[in-house]
């Protein structure tokens, strides 16, 4: 297998496949479901001893399509990051993105049929918890025949997975690389979420959650948990920087779109309300919302991450992402320390706020790329 | 942070590898490209952690393969408990620092024992240059005065000093010229300077075994 390739090429055109799961998969609520699907994509070639496999997890509004080309001709999430020659190689690693439980891109989530009702779940949908969304990768990795995954990967929320799986299987990890995250959310954080959600919850389209049988959606609720969203993913700097206060067409006296940044939010907004599913919306934020593995130690993040001794962590943040502060990450990293956890930590000084994660940051870019030949030569066989 | 950071392997190293006991859990502040932690996890068989502030060294030291944390020592080391590292290591790096007195503290608290080594602005050639009228420039200080990141340069005496005033006895010193060890009036003769220090209440409680 070519082991460093100078030119860096997108995964090409991906199709996504579809994992079953015919046990009941019960969740943190206690509330259960008969059997459930995941979505996913797989970029590279799985090696034979099945040593080489890597996690890609997903934030708030992403899916299984983290690379290549997919059948709309879109280009995955994180197509900057991974691919033939990327920062994590598919031309070594065997990646894998999943669509979430509860996701809207094919894995079982409130649009799909409840075999109780027969009707969609809708708001009958179980609350998911990071940790629920683990435990149903863990599954695919069983199907998959990977007993210990080389590295899990994530941004943000996709970041607290990456930590879960390093609390909850540190066996089924060597290396977890958590960037742009938190071990849970703040007061302020929750607040966010909880604008986008009663903006959903109050749409006259959502009828309690059960709009897909009202043919309906509520698509204004879910264009302005969009936008609040968005705000907090960008740097007041780079939000000034790009909009100013610069006006579409002169003062007009109204309430039309007449700054840049109004525009802006609203085409973001617009955009998402198209794709996105409102019920995923707000199951997603409750999962932000709860995450929190401190919480069973007496708030001791220390102790929460004491089972990850033995995986080796990259944590990254970002100087100007006021979501999710570098000061977030380095309790990850003073709670790994404290631990003896072999952890490298990264403060990149970039302006983007907290989208930066996604953005091809050439520092942040070469740690991911220096890291990932640490995670190589972790491997034992390389076949 | 680091003022020498790309030299792979700096005349102070064997020194302070010889200072530290085999296995012990370290702290290399302003670690640069993590060759001083690589050294002593070949020749110790030590583990910890670097820290480093420059985007550059912490990949660098990445690659190295050492555990290395992206930290301005200025803003102090909060988050590492009291006595959390058998040995502290500052080489290099606190002529390059403004706190000197707070980071003293910090890493005779941090650690059960600490390794402080610096350039010695009384080293006899460099007085030499100095007579001269000019700021010295050597291996050890090899910066014009205008673009030194060395900002607080001392003797072995003043660092002795600071030590009494801070609380710290000094455990062990051994001042190199040239990479060689002296001990005629070392605070002439020496180029660098290597000091193992404690606390002073830590002191009393037994010496370091070797």
């Amino acid at each position: 297998m070519a082991s460093n390739q100078s030119v860096s090429q997108s995964a090409g055109t991906v199709s996504p496949l579809l994992a079953r799961f015919d046990a009941p998969f019960i969740f943190r609520s206690g509330k259960s479901i008969p059997g459930f699907e995941l979505m996913y994509e797989a970029y590279g070639t799985l090696n034979a001893d099945k040593s080489n496999a890597v996690l890609v997890c997903h934030a708030l509004n992403a899916s299984h399509h983290v690379a290549g080309i997919d059948a709309n001709g879109d280009e995955g999430w994180w197509d900057n990051m991974v691919g033939p020659g990327k920062p994590l190689d598919t031309n070594r690693f065997y990646v894998i993105g999943v669509n979430n439980l509860g996701g809207c891109f094919g894995s079982t989530g409130p649009k799909h049929a409840n075999p109780q009702t027969g009707k969609p779940y809708g708001a009958d949908f179980p609350v998911v918890t990071v940790e629920d969304w683990v435990n149903a990768q863990a599954l695919l990795a069983d199907q998959l025949g990977i007993d210990c995954f080389a590295a899990v990967m994530g941004g943000s929320l996709g970041a607290m997975q990456a930590l879960q799986w390093a609390i909850a299987y540190p066996k089924r990890v060597r290396h977890a690389l958590v960037i742009a995250s938190t071990p849970k959310l703040s007061a302020q954080n929750i607040a966010f979420n909880e604008v986008a959600r009663q903006a959903i919850i109050t749409d006259p389209e959502f009828h309690g959650g059960h709009y897909y049988e009202h043919g309906v959606v509520p698509a204004n609720g879910l264009r302005v948990a969009r936008m609040v969203g968005h705000i907090t993913y960008l740097s007041d700097d780079v939000m000034g920087e790009r909009f100013g206060r610069e006006l579409r067409d002169g003062l007009q006296y109204g309430y039309g779109a007449e700054f840049q940044i109004e525009s802006y939010l609203r085409h973001q907004g617009e955009k998402f309300s198209g794709y996105f599913d409102a019920n995923t919306y707000l199951l997603i934020t409750k999962a932000l919302d709860y995450f929190d593995p401190a919480a069973a130690h007496d708030g001791n993040l220390a102790k929460a991450l004491a089972p990850a001794r033995g995986v080796g962590f990259l944590v990254v943040s970002f100087t100007t992402d006021w979501r999710f502060s570098p000061a977030k990450s380095r309790e990850i990293v003073d709670a790994l320390t404290a631990n003896r956890t072999n952890v490298s930590y990264a403060e990149i000084d970039a302006p983007h706020g907290h989208d930066e994660f996604l953005l091809t940051d050439p520092r942040y870019h070469a740690l991911a790329r220096t890291y990932y030949e640490r995670v190589w030569n972790s491997i034992g066989s390389r076949t | 942070m680091t003022t020498l950071s790309n030299s792979k392997m700096r005349p102070d190293f064997t020194i302070i590898a010889g200072m530290v006991r085999p296995g012990s859990w370290v702290l290399d502040l302003g670690c640069g490209d993590g060759s001083l932690l690589t050294f002593l996890k070949g020749a110790r068989g030590v583990k910890g952690y670097g820290v480093e502030i420059d985007d550059t060294n912490v990949c660098a030291a990445l690659e190295a393969g050492v555990n290395v944390l992206q930290s301005n020592l200025e803003r102090g080391l909060r988050s590492f408990g009291d006595a959390t590292f058998d040995m502290v290591i500052l080489s290099q790096t606190l002529q390059a620092m403004h706190n000197i007195e707070g980071l003293m503290h910090e890493i005779t608290r941090v650690g059960k024992e600490a390794i402080v080594s610096f350039p010695n602005l009384r080293y006899a050639p460099n007085f030499k240059q100095l007579e001269a009228g000019r700021m010295p420039v050597s291996d050890v200080l090899p910066y014009q005065w205008h673009d030194t990141p060395n900002v607080h340069l001392c003797t072995l005496l003043d660092f002795e000093d600071l030590c009494e005033q801070v609380g710290l006895v000094v455990a062990e010193r051994i001042a190199l010229a040239k990479g060689k060890p002296v001990t005629d009036n070392p605070n002439v003769n020496g180029e660098l300077a290597i000091y193992r220090v404690k606390k002073i209440n830590s002191a009393l409680s037994g010496l370091p075994q070797e």
